[in-house]
């Protein structure tokens, strides 16, 4: 730590005030308080502080993604070989999975953090800590197979539209990664909303590397007649985005969430009931092959579990108080089943849900707000 | 009993009182929310004795808004009870000198503002001489303009806006909370032992002041001393939970919210024996007891001390070596002073902590076993009931709001505390009324700051939109 402490210490002349590069400071900054927490004491209001920073809340949250990358890494190496119908130990699997997935991950956190850094110098503030989770979180949401240069130019267009135009971490009004996906959904549909892309190797040989979703959509089979059952979908032995396709593994990470208090458990399990009393009621119609899937196979497939535990907690975009948490969460949970449900075109509804109400939770907070309003006003009046 | 959103009433005494006939209902409140910060270095329950400092310093600053003019100059000799300074836009409050002797300096700070009032007391005490005999008789106005002019009417604050009572109006309660909860605070049980009876003199002093109910809050987590439990002619209540349960803002929002237009008024225990001392025996005696407390100090005990009085002589050869911080009140809402410097007003305890001057390799990323947190994010909630020895390092650095619902987990108070903040920020006068700001005071919102992830100040936003207020509502 010494060699660090020493080196930080000869290089800072050079982006102090009047230094040659003080216009980099905000990267030296970055680095500094990356590697040391700073020596600031309080200087007014209360003289001790709470250990936890916005660095240690978002490298949680990272944690909490770790069950997903490590199972998502194994799927990628054991769908490819299932793809082409080869034998493979755990460890082949994860390795395969390794080499595919870390192109994605530098590409992801490099571009973003470089339009992060770049915001941050031409701006004159500190760099924010909120990309070390999307940048994680956008790779475990693409497809295995999706273009190195789709996968910069979402993250560019994430970050940049996504929050930088509204003022950075914090300020935001959608998801930043899942803006990434929306965009290259939109913008790159042939891509994203075939069936190619899912299993690494799939599309050399001809192997159908749909999604349990994709299967169920295009409504030719039903989930009784799938390759795949309940515990496939649990453990997350089936094609789909790198880290969502495991519940065991999202639920690891929901619970760490939750007992931290660093996720909002209102949230999440208000997701999940909402979710699941809609495709209840769904099931009561059972019109179609994803209508009468059962309700909890609906929880445990596609983006559901993985978007309600990493995507649609996001404090910034999601509702503040704790009633709109809860009124916010069902809402989610019904509008990515119906999505998905009368969406034939784009079965996975949860991105959809999560954005829709990312715009709608600052009017849900407003009338539970409001509430609170109402009472003290009329407190008021009772005395006058 | 019912339940409402996590709080418990139970309507337990009923108390009679002989001269305004009225029952009022004792109330019982069970506060969930909040949080108790365990710090090493909590005074013993013994006295110890120090050499007695002859320097003692008053500070107008200890008084939010107020624009002193002096009637004091440099060498003039006064008495404890003599005015030195009174309220420019409210020229009948006094404030007086706690002891006696000679003024021997008037420190000024930027714009010739006056900070402190230095004076060098006598060895022996001499008081000014008050004669309020009959003052059981006194009514209200009488008492007030006695304790207006006797320098006691700075004790009194109300509610809102947390400062000095305004003599002109009549508040629709009186709060007084006997315990204090926040860290390493002093108890009152111990310090006010034996003055059952000064102190029940106090109270029926102080419930002339309003025609509503005065209330006495007491400790529901123990058994309070006679001279709280016991007390006549006041409404008992008992609240229970962590801090800020002992904070009067928290219980007037539980007894009797604050509206637009009403006043609470409020008094510490201590100086509620200082007023009954002035009527009964006439001398301004501000005399007062301090816990001396923290992990710096070596033996953290209790001191019986003069307001205003110089700290030095309790810390020398009392501190562990290394960087220390000596903070005059407790270290959510205190005040930082120099090892040389002087008590508050307001305050009874001095806290001594160290100074987190050192950046900490990697810190954010630690298991952290050491590591105080709300959040289950460190190792240390394995270990809950730990004592921690928390030194001033800001632990991380100010950003703009992320986590939400943080605030909530400790302000026992149904009040959407991150929107009010927002508001103020935005000074959007109408919604910071309408979200509450009538109700709370910084020291209710110290914990917010306290746990806050993007290292907000809480307390001082709250601080800005009162002064807007102030200026709003003038």
């Amino acid at each position: 730590m010494k060699i660090f402490r020493n080196l930080l210490d000869t290089v800072k002349p050079i982006f102090d005030k009047g230094g040659k590069l003080e216009k980099l400071y905000p990267a030296y900054d970055a680095f500094e308080t990356f590697l040391f927490v700073p020596g600031h004491a309080t200087h007014s209001g209360t003289h001790i502080k709470d250990s936890i920073d916005l660095k240690r809340t978002m490298a949680f949250v990272v944690l909490a993604m770790l069950p997903c990358i490590v199972f998502g890494m194994w799927n990628i190496g054991y769908q490819y070989y299932s793809a082409i119908s080869e034998e493979s130990t755990l460890i082949e699997n994860i390795i395969f999975g390794f080499w595919k997935f870390l192109p994605l991950l530098i590409v992801s956190y490099s571009v973003g953090l470089a339009v992060e850094f770049a915001f941050a110098i031409s701006r004159g503030h500190s760099v924010n800590e909120g990309y070390l989770v999307s940048g994680m979180l956008i790779p475990l949401i693409m497809p295995v197979d999706v273009p190195l240069w789709m996968l910069a130019v979402s993250v560019v267009f994430a970050v940049v539209i996504g929050k930088e135009v509204f003022g950075g971490t914090g300020m935001n009004i959608l998801n930043p990664a899942l803006t990434a996906r929306a965009f290259l959904f939109f913008a790159y549909p042939s891509y994203m909303s075939g069936d190619k892309v899912w299993v690494h190797g799939a599309s050399v040989d001809g192997y159908s590397g749909e999604t349990i979703l994709g299967a169920l959509a295009s409504n030719t089979s039903s989930w009784d007649s799938l390759l795949w059952n309940a515990s496939d979908a649990f453990y997350g032995i089936i094609p789909g985005s790198v880290g969502e396709t495991s519940f065991l593994a999202i639920a690891i990470g929901a619970l760490i969430l939750i007992y931290a208090g660093i996720g909002s458990g209102r949230i999440i399990i208000s997701t999940f009931i909402g979710g699941y009393l809609t495709a209840y009621l769904f099931n009561l119609w059972g019109y179609n092959a994803l209508m009468s899937t059962p309700a909890h196979i609906h929880l445990l497939i596609g983006g559901f579990a993985f978007g309600a535990v990493f995507m649609a907690t996001d404090p910034v975009t999601a509702s503040q108080t704790n009633k709109g948490k809860i009124i916010y969460g069902l809402l989610v949970g019904f509008f990515a089943i119906l999505i998905r449900i009368f969406n034939p075109a784009y079965p996975e509804g949860m991105m959809l849900a999560i954005l829709l109400m990312n715009v709608f939770a600052p009017l849900i907070d407003h009338y539970v707000i409001s509430g609170n309003v109402k009472k003290r006003l009329s407190r008021l009046k009772l005395k006058s | 009993m019912f339940c409402f959103k996590g709080i418990k009433y139970r309507s337990k005494f009923i108390n009679l009182h002989a001269k305004n006939v009225y029952y009022s209902m004792s109330k019982n409140i069970k506060l969930k929310k909040g949080l108790n910060i365990n710090l090493v270095g909590e005074a013993d329950k013994v006295y110890a004795s120090v050499k007695f400092n002859k320097n003692f310093v008053i500070k107008p600053t200890d008084f939010h808004n107020l624009t002193p003019k002096l009637v004091v100059k440099v060498g003039d000799k006064v008495s404890a009870g003599s005015p030195l300074f009174f309220d420019k836009y409210n020229d009948k409050v006094n404030f007086c000198s706690p002891v006696s002797g000679e003024i021997t300096e008037i420190v000024r700070g930027a714009k010739r503002r006056i900070l402190e009032l230095r004076i060098n007391s006598d060895d022996i005490i001499s008081y000014k001489k008050f004669d309020f005999k009959n003052y059981e008789k006194f009514s209200r106005e009488q008492l007030v303009s006695a304790m207006l002019e006797s320098g006691l009417w700075p004790f009194i604050k109300q509610r809102p806006y947390d400062v000095i009572a305004n003599h002109i109006d009549v508040p629709k309660a009186i709060v007084i909370s006997a315990f204090k909860s926040a860290p390493l605070s002093i108890d009152n049980d111990f310090a006010l032992y034996g003055m059952d009876d000064l102190f029940q003199k106090g109270l029926d002093i102080i419930s002339k002041l309003t025609n509503g109910i005065t209330h006495l809050n007491l400790d529901g987590n123990t058994n309070s001393s006679k001279a709280f439990s016991e007390a006549k002619g006041v409404q008992i209540n008992k609240f229970s939970g962590p801090h800020p349960a002992g904070n009067v803002g928290v219980q007037i929002h539980h007894l009797d919210p604050i509206n637009k237009g009403e006043s609470v008024w409020c008094v510490e225990p201590q100086d509620i024996i200082a007023i009954a001392r002035l009527f009964s025996e006439g001398k301004f005696d501000v005399s007062r007891i301090i816990s001396v407390c923290g992990s710096q100090v070596l033996k953290p005990r209790y001191y019986r001390t003069i307001l205003g009085a110089c700290i030095s002589n309790f810390l020398v050869d009392n501190l562990h070596d290394g960087d220390y911080r000596v903070i005059s009140g407790n270290v959510l809402t205190g005040e930082k002073i120099n090892i040389d410097g002087n008590l508050g007003f307001y305050d009874t305890q001095i806290t001594v902590i160290k100074e987190g001057n050192e950046p900490e390799f990697l810190g954010w990323a630690l298991p952290g076993f050491n590591k105080f947190s709300l959040s289950r994010s460190f190792f240390s909630w394995l270990t809950p009931t730990k004592k921690y020895d928390i030194s001033t390092n800001m632990r991380g650095e100010e950003r703009a709001y992320v986590v939400t619902g943080q605030y909530d987990k400790v302000l026992p108070m149904d009040i959407f505390i991150q929107q009010l903040i927002k508001s103020i920020m935005i000074e959007d006068v109408e919604m910071m009324e309408n979200l509450g700001i009538y109700e709370l005071s910084p020291e209710d919102v110290a914990l917010c700051e306290f746990v806050c992830t993007s290292k907000i100040e809480v307390q001082s936003l709250i601080r800005d939109g009162l002064d807007l207020l102030i200026k709003e509502n003038s």
